[in-house]
């Protein structure tokens, strides 16, 4: 390995600008990484006051705090603003930090596209937030705007949002072909394909699936447009269109999109749980065969969210058959992991208690996933806040633990500073019992037949939402907890070493920390 | 929940294992027990039971799963921890172990299609039914048509505005009541054929383990057999807008002698309702029935007051429409308004309750037109 202390690049001219153009003019991918994972948490923080409007609201049965219209555009956005908004721009945050550090490469390949296609970002979501100002509200229609509620019924506020989730899709789709230019070209000598880290592998195999999907999801919102503005009929059997064709194109992106939120979530994992067990991933081979299993089966489950809309039996039978083979590379990467641990010299600082907190959860997420592909019984759970339950298993204590950890794991090679481990430890104990006490009891509520996006509920679900809003209060607080942290963490504290982490491998612990502003100028060689 | 059915109370005894393994929510788990409803309802058709038990073996499966692998995780936490000086072993792979793993989920995945496919296909087979009704969804009711009795009815939430909006006690039956039960025999094979009039709905009856989507211009099919006489409710479990969540369904079932006598006095009454058309409303009789069918049909959206909501659903209340343009507002109660959620609602009601409701909407709120529309007008504009 080369001596990563380049002298020459010391120099005051290759430094950052100063002031508010080096954010804005940015083509360093050090830069646009912190730039992607503020946003997001900015937007964590809204999605999450939405989320505390919906709990509030449904602390008791009746109505007091907001009307059915305004709960409507709450859950939409809230949806809309944690998906596209938080969780996603979270990983492209990481994978611009991360990727460039972990294959030995200088920089992203784009970097001007990388500059671009964070800041459509904060414009798409400023467009978006602005129609709850808007005559008539906000979407309100779901997060997956199901037509014709979302074309003839819509808001005119809809016309907004289509923009706005376009210029989403344009930035996640540059954002994937600069990850993909990046990881296919731009690795140190030697460094083959089967020698990447897992985080490189499981975002390069995310971005073919955003460039994949992005424009399905593209095409479905531009037919809503013409629906809407130019006569067509798309989505109106009274013209020769099918709503149905929506939710198959819709759910064609969304299944997908899925895994897009949770594949960037296994590498980061796949690198914390062998760091704090002191011992290589068990079975790396197999960990990438499963993220790409994963991936292709993802393209054939969409219909899965629509056992319910009278699918023909041979569909519901291929739909439930191949969705419940999702389990088995699922299972493989939690066998993995706890193979990882198993005879290892664990520690549990916080990056590793939340990775434990994910396995743990991601795996109850996956059970009830696979509870629901039965599709008979899924005409119980369908709608429900089983469903509810489920999907935020895997998003909350999946995708954002996994983001959380990342940030613990990586923030004394960001900043140079060590952060606060007792109140890191705090924040992973305050989250783990907010998110049990939000989200497990929706599953009860769900089973006994509570629909899900109802701003009002019948008396015999009065008792667990009420546990659910407590629990989401608690959640949403304890996050500020992890704002200060990190701010802390920024400002000062006890100096990191490059490699912090007694277990760490990798080249991103090679460079110095605070990582310099330019790192790899001369590549470095893998043996 | 089980105060809310009048049968099945089979799923105690799992609900408290439930309870006892969910170690996060054991600490709320002896009170009133109506009110902390675990599990999936037994139902009372052969297919829900079907699913009930497809649900509980799935579940299972998955507890014991969770057992295995929390199981050793656990173990290694506690055993294999820095802090007690263990050194970390070296192993980083084993084909053997890997094919094992790959290969036993995958055999279990098979055993549990198995009987899933079984169910789903008795769950898609709607021949032979004897009772055929249609359902339509409404935003933001339900409409059911005996296609064989030629009954026609619509189905709308009575739970009254004060006990949503907090001003009255809430009954045992808030916001799963209706005015208008869909009502069905015990025993004999029912086909539901389902549809909507705007948006999506979906129609969901848990102890039937029905829910299929009323999607509007195709038309699904679903069925059951009811087992046991008593009430079930459900709601609508698709988004389908404002009142979503205020859409409910009752289904009342009966024996064979009490279903056929409501059939009968179904068809009576709609004699009668058919007579009334004839003879000549006054002022007073009209504005009485129009405020009940503007209640149910119209204060969705326009409101009680008439001020409708700003941006979403205009005010009736001093409007041109409803002062003035007199064949505009028949015109458009009669056939709605394209792209927007005006309905056309010549559909869905007969002549004496679209007259009473057009004359209410002249008259109330201060639009004293003094204006009568009658039934015989409205007639006369649906003959041309």
């Amino acid at each position: 390995m080369n001596d990563m202390t380049q002298p020459e690049l010391m120099h005051g001219h290759h430094g950052p600008a100063r002031g508010i153009t080096r954010w804005i003019y940015t083509t360093n991918h050090k830069d646009i990484g912190t730039l992607y994972l503020w946003f997001s948490f900015a937007m964590f923080l809204i999605g999450g006051c939405m989320a505390l409007v919906i709990r509030s609201e449904l602390f008791q049965p009746g109505l007091q705090l907001v009307q059915p219209e305004f709960f409507n555009q709450m859950t939409t956005m809230h949806g809309l603003i944690m998906v596209f908004g938080a969780v996603m721009p979270a990983f492209v945050g990481l994978a611009n930090w991360m990727i460039p550090l972990m294959v030995g490469a200088p920089d992203m390949a784009l970097p001007r596209m990388n500059n671009l296609s964070f800041w459509i970002l904060p414009f798409a979501f400023a467009m978006l937030l602005s129609t709850l100002l808007m005559e008539g509200g906000g979407p309100n229609f779901g997060w997956t705007f199901y037509a014709p509620l979302s074309t003839t019924y819509a808001p005119p506020s809809v016309t907004f949002f289509i923009f706005s989730v376009h210029m989403m899709g344009i930035s996640s789709i540059m954002g994937a072909i600069n990850v993909i230019a990046t990881i296919l070209n731009m690795r140190a000598p030697g460094m083959t394909m089967m020698k990447m880290p897992l985080f490189v592998w499981t975002w390069l195999i995310t971005a073919f699936l955003l460039i994949a999907v992005m424009p399905v999801l593209a095409g479905v919102i531009t037919m809503m447009l013409m629906d809407i503005h130019f006569g067509t009929s798309f989505f109106d059997a009274g013209g020769g269109g099918d709503p149905v064709l929506f939710q198959h194109l819709f759910w064609f992106f969304g299944h997908p999109e899925v895994y897009i939120m949770i594949l960037p979530a296994f590498g980061i994992i796949s690198h914390i749980v062998p760091t704090f067990s002191r011992k290589r991933l068990f079975g790396y081979a197999s960990m990438v065969y499963a993220t790409a299993s994963i991936a292709l089966l993802s393209f054939v489950v969409w219909a899965h969210h629509m056992f319910t809309v009278g699918l023909p039996l041979a569909g519901e039978l291929f739909f439930m058959y191949s969705t419940m083979l999702i389990a088995v590379p699922t299972g493989v990467k939690v066998f993995n992991w706890i193979s990882t641990m198993f005879r290892g010299a664990i520690s549990f600082e916080t990056p590793m208690l939340f990775a434990i907190g994910f396995i743990v959860l991601f795996t109850i997420g996956g059970f009830s996933g696979l509870m629901l592909a039965i599709s008979p019984a899924d005409f119980q759970y369908h709608d429900t806040y089983f469903v509810v339950a489920h999907f935020h298993y895997v998003l909350v204590p999946g995708a954002v633990f996994s983001i959380i950890a990342g940030a613990y794991y990586w923030l004394p090679k960001w900043t140079g500073h060590m952060y606060d481990e007792r109140l890191g430890q705090w924040h992973f104990w305050l989250s783990m019992v907010g998110v049990n006490l939000t989200f497990f009891p929706m599953h009860f509520i769900g089973l006994a037949g509570m629909p899900r996006r109802i701003p009002d509920y019948a008396l015999q679900f009065a008792d667990f939402n009420m546990i659910a809003s407590i629990g989401g209060f608690l959640f949403g607080f304890s996050q500020l907890l992890f704002l200060y942290i990190v701010i802390k963490c920024v400002k000062g504290g006890q100096k990191a070493e490059d490699k912090p982490w007694e277990g760490a491998e990798g080249l991103e612990w090679q460079v110095a920390s605070p990582a310099p502003y330019h790192t790899f100028a001369q590549p470095p060689r893998i043996d | 929940m089980d105060k809310l059915r009048d049968s099945g109370s089979g799923p105690r005894a799992q609900g408290l294992i439930l309870t006892t393994l969910f170690a996060s929510s054991a600490l709320v788990a002896s009170t009133a027990k109506a009110d902390w409803e675990l599990n999936m309802p037994v139902g009372v058709t052969e297919i829900s039971q079907s699913v009930y038990s497809l649900h509980m073996i799935i579940f299972w499966i998955c507890v014991v799963i969770a057992v295995i692998v929390f199981g050793v995780m656990f173990w290694s936490i506690f055993h294999h921890r820095k802090s007690k000086g263990v050194k970390p072993a070296s192993f980083h792979e084993s084909t053997t172990v890997e094919i094992i793993w790959t290969v036993i989920p995958l055999l279990i995945l098979v055993g549990m299609a198995v009987p899933a496919t079984a169910t789903l296909r008795q769950m898609y087979d709607t021949s032979d039914a004897e009772v055929d009704i249609q359902i339509t969804g409404y935003q933001w009711k339900w409409r059911y048509q005996y296609l064989n009795e030629e009954i026609d009815f619509f189905s709308n939430l009575t739970t009254p505005k004060e006990q949503i909006e907090n001003q009255a006690e809430k009954t045992d039956t808030y916001l799963l009541e209706v005015d208008n039960p869909l009502v069905l025999p015990v025993g004999k094979k029912v086909r539901f054929l389902l549809t909507s009039n705007d948006v999506i709905h979906s129609w969901w009856i848990p102890d039937f383990a029905v829910k299929k989507d009323a999607i509007p211009g195709f038309i699904n099919e679903a069925w059951t057999k009811i087992d046991k006489p008593g009430t079930y409710r459900g709601q609508c479990a698709e988004l389908c807008g404002k009142d979503h969540g205020f859409m409910p369904i009752v289904v009342v079932a009966m024996n064979d002698d009490d279903y056929a006598a409501w059939v009968a006095q179904q068809q009576t009454a709609k004699q009668a309702k058919a007579a009334s058309a004839e003879k000549e409303w006054t002022l007073a009789e009209l504005m009485t029935k129009g405020e009940q069918v503007y209640n149910t049909a119209c204060a969705a959206c326009h409101q009680a007051n008439g001020m409708g909501i700003p941006g979403a659903f205009p005010a009736l209340k001093g409007s041109p429409m409803a002062t003035q343009d007199k064949a505009g507002h028949i015109n458009i109660v009669l056939n709605g308004k394209a792209g927007t959620a005006m309905a056309a609602y010549g559909s869905q009601f007969d002549a004496v309750d679209l007259a009473a409701v057009i004359t209410y909407e002249r008259n109330a709120w201060g639009n004293d037109t003094g204006e009568i529309v009658t039934p015989q007008d409205i007639k006369q504009i649906q003959g041309q």
